[in-house]
């Protein structure tokens, strides 16, 4: 790796405007300004302070961790960019290092770039960009690259953010969505629906008050204990977008299974009951930014939801369900009720803009 | 959950269930012929497929889901004049999120949307005024739907919106009748219904007394329900106990709400403002007397079809659509030639698909989706048996 010494640049830039505008995306110095004051003057690490073109890991390091590389990327466009809970920097992280982490991969490397609508004022950008770090800093991984542009009013919403993430897989973690058997238990880390319910609350448009705050959260350390005392985790995902019905729905069709969840051992905050009550949404299809669905084998199950529940993130955790063969490819509820009914897919969007 | 958890329980449902079951050897039934019971809301058909109560019930009670899901029985027609209302620059057209995928000849909302129409969803009429009062250089327009349930809200928003003098909002008025669309489904001589679960938010603001000629005329027991699962296994059990004891009558398991005169402020804000359309389509069922409400001229200017000019052409429902088969209980949702194939909630062709309250989309999203698509090939194989044998 390069020294910090060689070929460090002394930092100058300073960002004076209060409002983003067209020069900040135009390849002069207000663009320098925003990126030496705002990202790497935030980010703070030796990789940025070189300001290469491209971030350069040194492959002997990852090598002595695992046998695979695992690359990802996801793109956030929430709105609003501030909710209780979180903003739109916070869960650029979070939402990257868990799509790595539920791969088995410890995350390390992110990537950082945002697409900027003029007009965003510099204390909001600032907000976003401290929140990002300080996420990276909890999950432990670096923001090594980036890229910033600058759109025209109208042309994006405030503000967009891709980041793209690198971990390494230790050679014996081997968890894949086709791996779902008879007989395995289902997991969850905790209540569902904590972030759709926050967003939908911060948008203000409902009229409806509420308390709920976005579960938004790095997975990581969680994942490292779960996998620490279990590490024939079959599968496991976390449940975004589309909520714990689209996750489960994706295990029984990859492993060609039956997935049977009880209503009433689904962890859900009584808020978010009522929230989905008065606007007849079903939480089961609500997002989540801190919940994963981990699928262990029977023998496990135990072992498994005490070190879930042994962690900050998991103290909630539960076993909502079990693996079964038949009818394939189908998600069972058994309801409260007694009744019992298929989950499907979603289909459209129940909310957009959600991550 | 309190005032919720309580219309949910399990144990109770096992005792109703019980006591169905005991009544039903009374009564003449057999599986070929069961008790057809009609819930005509589309509340109903979304608790009943939500709690899986369908499994729960003997194979003797069959539910025949109607027709009462006002986006489903939206006919093409309105929606391209919705359309139209929503690609005129000065106007911002306001509605229900449910109703931006309904199909219109040419196009739904959403794509209307994604084409640069000003299309927002909204959570109430009032916050389509006050979208009206913020925007003073365009025009509001709310699509107004539903049964009565919906009425006075709207009926109190025009009343609002005059008080106020906003000048700026209008209605796409496409509110519908219970009444004459139960009639009309009485009234169709392959009817086979044999009691009705009636729809309990209607009754609140309508009162109980409009439900009465179901039982003295056609001579079939009604009753009026709540929309919890326990409110709907309750009100079969009184249907059934009905049948049973050689009874037909008008019952309201649902007096917690629905009061017997209704909601008065809620009736006198809709007789101000609506008055009965001769006739009014229903995607499905076809065109019905007295089915729809226009705005009286009293509050002409905030008539949305009034105001501006709509195409208002009737567009057929596409033949191989089977719904109104469907809503009079001549064949289950996925005997229908289009189920599942070209009709599905991702494309929808008939009413029925359209919105999650309507009964295919209910069986296509709950039901056991595999076992219904294998018995839809079955039939189909022993109908080309038949044919070729002929």
């Amino acid at each position: 790796m390069t020294t910090p010494a060689q070929g460090m640049r002394k930092r100058s830039g300073i960002l004076r405007a209060e409002v983003i505008n067209m020069s900040h995306g135009g390849g002069g110095k207000a663009m320098r300004d925003l990126i030496e004051d705002v990202f790497v003057g935030t980010f703070e690490n030796q990789q940025l302070d070189l300001m290469e073109d491209q971030a350069r890991i040194d492959l002997a390091g990852l090598n002595t961790m695992g046998n695979r590389l695992a690359l990802t990327t996801d793109s956030y466009v929430v709105d609003p960019i501030f909710f209780p809970g979180g903003d739109i920097g916070k869960l650029a992280v979070c939402g990257t290092v868990n799509d790595l982490a539920v791969g088995g991969a410890v995350p390390l490397y992110l990537t950082c770039g945002v697409i900027i609508e003029e007009g965003l004022p510099v204390s909001d950008l600032r907000r976003i960009v401290e929140s990002m770090k300080k996420a990276a800093d909890q999950a432990g991984v670096k923001i090594v690259t980036g890229d910033t542009k600058v759109v025209d009013k109208g042309a994006a919403d405030k503000i967009f953010i891709n980041t793209a993430g690198v971990g390494v897989i230790p050679s014996h973690i081997n968890i894949a969505s086709n791996k779902a058997m008879p007989g395995d238990l289902i997991l969850i880390n905790g209540f569902i629906g904590d972030h759709g319910a926050a967003i939908l609350g911060a948008r203000g448009d409902l009229s409806i008050e509420n308390d709920i705050e976005s579960d938004c959260t790095p997975l990581n350390d969680l994942i490292n204990t779960l996998l620490a005392a279990c590490p024939d985790v079959h599968c496991m995902r976390d449940a975004t977008r589309g909520g714990i019905a689209s996750v489960l729905n994706e295990f029984a069709i990859a492993s060609s299974v039956c997935i049977k969840i009880k209503e009433t051992a689904i962890p859900i905050r009584s808020e978010v009951r009522g929230m989905c009550e008065i606007l007849g949404l079903d939480p089961l299809y609500l997002a989540n930014e801190g919940k994963l669905i981990a699928i262990v084998p029977q023998a496990r199950a135990e072992t498994a939801l005490q070190a879930l529940k042994s962690t900050d993130a998991g103290i909630h955790s539960a076993v909502i369900g079990y693996v079964s063969e038949s009818p394939a490819d189908t998600v069972i509820l058994q309801t409260a009720f007694g009744g019992e009914r298929i989950v499907d897919m979603l289909i459209g969007d129940q909310l957009p803009r959600i991550c | 959950m309190k005032y919720v958890d309580e219309f949910r329980d399990p144990i109770l449902a096992q005792t109703l269930l019980e006591e169905i079951k005991k009544l039903l050897p009374t009564i003449a039934l057999t599986k070929e012929r069961p008790l057809q019971l009609m819930e005509f809301c589309g509340g109903h058909t979304h608790t009943i497929f939500r709690y899986g109560i369908e499994q729960l019930l003997p194979k003797t009670i069959e539910l025949i889901h109607g027709p009462g899901c006002p986006v489903c029985v939206l006919p093409m027609g309105r929606v391209d004049d919705c359309v139209s209302l929503a690609e005129r620059p000065e106007v911002i057209f306001t509605t229900f999120g449910d109703a931006m995928r309904v199909p219109g000849s040419k196009k739904s909302l959403l794509q209307a949307k994604a084409d640069g129409a000003d299309i927002r969803m909204v959570y109430s009429p009032l916050d389509a005024l006050n979208l009206a009062r913020k925007h003073r250089d365009r025009e509001v327009v709310f699509f107004a739907l539903g049964f009565e349930t919906t009425m006075p809200s709207t009926a109190l928003t025009v009343l609002e919106a005059e008080a106020d003098n906003v000048t700026n909002f209008s209605l796409f008025c496409n509110h519908v009748t219970t009444v004459p669309t139960i009639k009309a489904i009485l009234d169709s001589p392959s009817m086979q219904i044999d009691g009705f679960v009636a729809p309990g938010h209607v009754s609140m603001v309508v009162g109980e007394a409009p439900f009465d000629f179901i039982a003295e005329k056609y001579k079939k027991p009604i009753v009026i329900t709540g929309f919890e699962p326990l409110d709907i296994l309750q009100s079969i059990w009184l249907l059934v106990k009905q049948f049973a004891e050689g009874r037909c009558q008008m019952e309201n398991q649902y007096a917690r709400v629905a009061q017997k005169d209704g909601n008065p402020p809620g009736l006198e804000a809709i007789a101000k403002v609506f008055q009965l359309r001769d006739f009014f389509e229903l995607r499905g069922l076809g065109s019905i007397d007295n089915s729809g409400v226009r705005i009286t001229d009293q509050y002409a200017r905030f008539d949305a079809e009034r105001k501006f000019s709509v195409p208002n052409i009737q567009i057929a429902d596409p033949q191989a659509c089977q719904c109104g088969e469907v809503l009079q209980g001549m064949i289950k949702p996925w005997q229908c030639r289009v189920f599942g194939t070209t009709c599905t909630p991702e494309t929808p062709m008939g009413a029925l698909m359209v919105s999650t309250e309507g009964a295919c989309a209910a069986y296509y999203n709950f039901g056991n989706l595999p076992e219904l698509m294998a018995l839809k090939a079955e039939e189909e194989k022993t109908k080309l048996k038949e044919v070729a044998s002929n």
